[in-house]
């Protein structure tokens, strides 16, 4: 079965089908492509899939559990965490607070004992850094860990949000435009730590790049959205020479 | 217990006695004035109010300008609780000023519910309605005493009752910002659709800082009646939110640390002025302008942090991990 299944979802904008009729099949594991020119839906869809919009019609079934229409914090708990296109970190608090407040709803203790300092407290606060500091020693940040968020360079930035978004224990992780703003050499570096995050977590990551190189480098499969409907979809070399979609990105 | 009295704690507890004994010695030996001692009360009372404003204006990022409406709320609630009962004074305070705190946090909760779906602007709008609203109920009822106010409430707080309150205040407002849920409060603060995004009940923290903040807010005005044994309505109007919120921002929002010396120096100024008689309050909004534009230099909140760093390296020592949210910018 797989882990997430995307059956004719549909959003309606006033007259504007920003998406239309998108199916998508991800196996657990996979690490999966979805690209498309500038304003093809793409993030529309992330947005479905995360709950910031509810879509008009079609259904969303995540590990054989229907979705579709949930709110954020529901969806985020049942196992789909994000990044954003443009970051959203907490800017000014820690990168360690940033990381612990993905684990918020995994160690937890009352507002009581929060402020009276009861022992729950030491212990979930004691459970919470090592693991923060062990998800960003993953992506190398465990150096930076005191410094606020927004002094963090642009690419450890990128990071950060992976590392947040992993705190939130997922099933899927989606991933938007993760390249984008990086020179080449952060991009080679980010491949390594995208394909390093499915092998060590066992994650299943779906992804929108306009990176090509990026997105042939590591995407076992893509679809390609066009003016919010699906072009094709299926192995990424093939995809990627298919004239249509070629046509798509660089007109005729 | 051992993981409480860390370095840190300690120095705050001493620190936090020393003053105590410090303001005692000034009142017994007489060398406060009368005038200045009857100031120790309002300035404890404004430290709890600022405190409790910032977690909501501070940390939790959302503008609220009815903070005097919750104080009134549980002043009333507190005092005619202490007018009509007939308990012994070390339980009759507790209690009024739980019962004031309840009360105000209820109040919280009701108009935080539909308030607090509203962003900015127009939360402001709402909750500096409330306030006026809940002044003119107070103003036309008659178990609040009117316009006239209420008399006959038992003098019970004193200055040693408000440095209590105001240090437990302290303490709580810190320690929750410091925890899981403080941690929420300010995510949601700096990015609500991330917070969203990684699980966090944007409802139930907002409206949790919301109530602890309306709390507090309560509590201070039981002491506030209790010192002053009236309570007029009209003590509670928008610019008493006003001051609470001037005190919050000159101190800088999210700095408790900051809110407490602020609290201070604004509910001191007005009175070292009276000597200047007729100038008093135009002296008094020029050092606030003044106070603002410094402030916000950057090149004094570089000396503030240097002064901060050199403050935690000496006394501190190892700089202890645990990390002081309250001095921050």
């Amino acid at each position: 079965m797989a882990l997430l299944e995307v059956n004719n979802l549909t959003i309606v904008f006033g007259g504007l089908h920003a998406v239309d009729d998108f199916s998508l099949k991800i196996e657990k594991g996979q690490l999966y492509g979805l690209i498309g020119p500038n304003g093809a839906g793409k993030t529309t869809c992330f947005n479905m899939l995360t709950g910031v919009y509810k879509p008009t019609g079609g259904r969303i079934i995540l590990d054989g559990e229907e979705i579709t229409g949930k709110s954020t914090i529901e969806i985020n708990k049942k196992g789909i965490a994000r990044t954003f296109q443009n970051i959203r970190l907490f800017h000014n608090m820690t990168v360690l607070d940033n990381v612990k407040i993905g684990l918020n709803n995994q160690k937890k203790y009352s507002v009581a004992e929060g402020i009276f300092r009861l022992p729950r407290y030491f212990k979930a606060e004691k459970e919470m850094d090592e693991k923060a500091i062990s998800l960003l020693s993953v992506f190398d940040l465990d150096k930076e860990k005191d410094i606020l968020a927004s002094n963090l360079p642009y690419g450890k930035q990128r990071k950060l949000e992976i590392a947040r978004a992993l705190a939130t224990n997922p099933k899927l992780l989606l991933l938007d435009e993760p390249a984008a703003g990086m020179n080449p050499n952060e991009t080679a570096e980010l491949m390594k730590t995208i394909r390093f995050v499915r092998d060590k977590f066992n994650m299943t990551i779906l992804l929108i790049e306009h990176d090509m190189k990026l997105v042939s480098g590591i995407c076992e499969e893509i679809t390609v959205l066009n003016f919010g409907k699906e072009l094709t979809h299926g192995e990424t070399s093939k995809v990627l020479n298919n004239p249509e979609v070629i046509k798509a990105y660089l007109g005729e | 217990m051992k993981k409480l009295l860390n370095r840190k704690n300690i120095i705050s507890i001493l620190m936090a006695i020393l003053v105590y004994v410090l303001i005692t010695c000034l009142v017994s030996s007489g060398i406060l004035s009368r005038h200045y001692q009857s100031l120790l009360v309002p300035v404890g009372i404004n430290i709890i109010l600022a405190v409790s404003l910032n977690l909501t204006v501070g940390f939790l990022g959302e503008l609220t300008l009815g903070h005097a409406g919750f104080m009134s709320v549980g002043a009333y609630a507190g005092c005619i609780f202490s007018i009509y009962s007939n308990l012994p004074v070390y339980i009759e305070l507790p209690l009024s000023l739980i019962i004031g705190g309840l009360v105000a946090a209820l109040f919280g909760v009701i108009i935080g519910i539909p308030a607090l779906r509203l962003k900015g602007d127009y939360l402001a709008i709402v909750t500096l309605a409330f306030g006026e609203i809940i002044r003119s109920v107070f103003t036309n009822l008659e178990i609040t005493g009117g316009a006239g106010g209420l008399k006959g409430i038992d003098k019970t707080s004193n200055y040693t009752i408000v440095y209590i309150i105001a240090i437990i205040t302290i303490i709580v407002i810190s320690n929750l910002v410091r925890s899981r849920h403080g941690r929420a409060i300010c995510a949601i603060r700096d990015n609500i659709i991330a917070a969203e995004s990684v699980g966090i009940n944007v409802v139930y923290h907002k409206l949790l800082a919301f109530v602890i903040a309306a709390f507090f807010a309560g509590v201070a005005g039981v002491l506030y009646g209790q010192n002053l044994g009236i309570l007029k309505p009209s003590t509670f109007d928008f610019n008493k939110s006003i001051e609470i919120l001037v005190i919050v921002v000159l101190g800088g929002m999210g700095s408790i640390a900051g809110s407490i010396i602020s609290a201070v120096i604004i509910t001191l100024l007005p009175e070292v002025l009276r000597g200047l008689a007729d100038y008093r309050m135009l002296i008094y909004a020029v050092v606030l302008i003044a106070m603002m534009i410094l402030n916000s230099s950057p090149k004094f909140a570089e000396f503030k942090q240097e002064v901060v760093h050199k403050l935690k390296g000496n006394k501190v020592g190892e700089g202890k991990e645990e990390g002081d949210g309250s001095i921050r910018g």
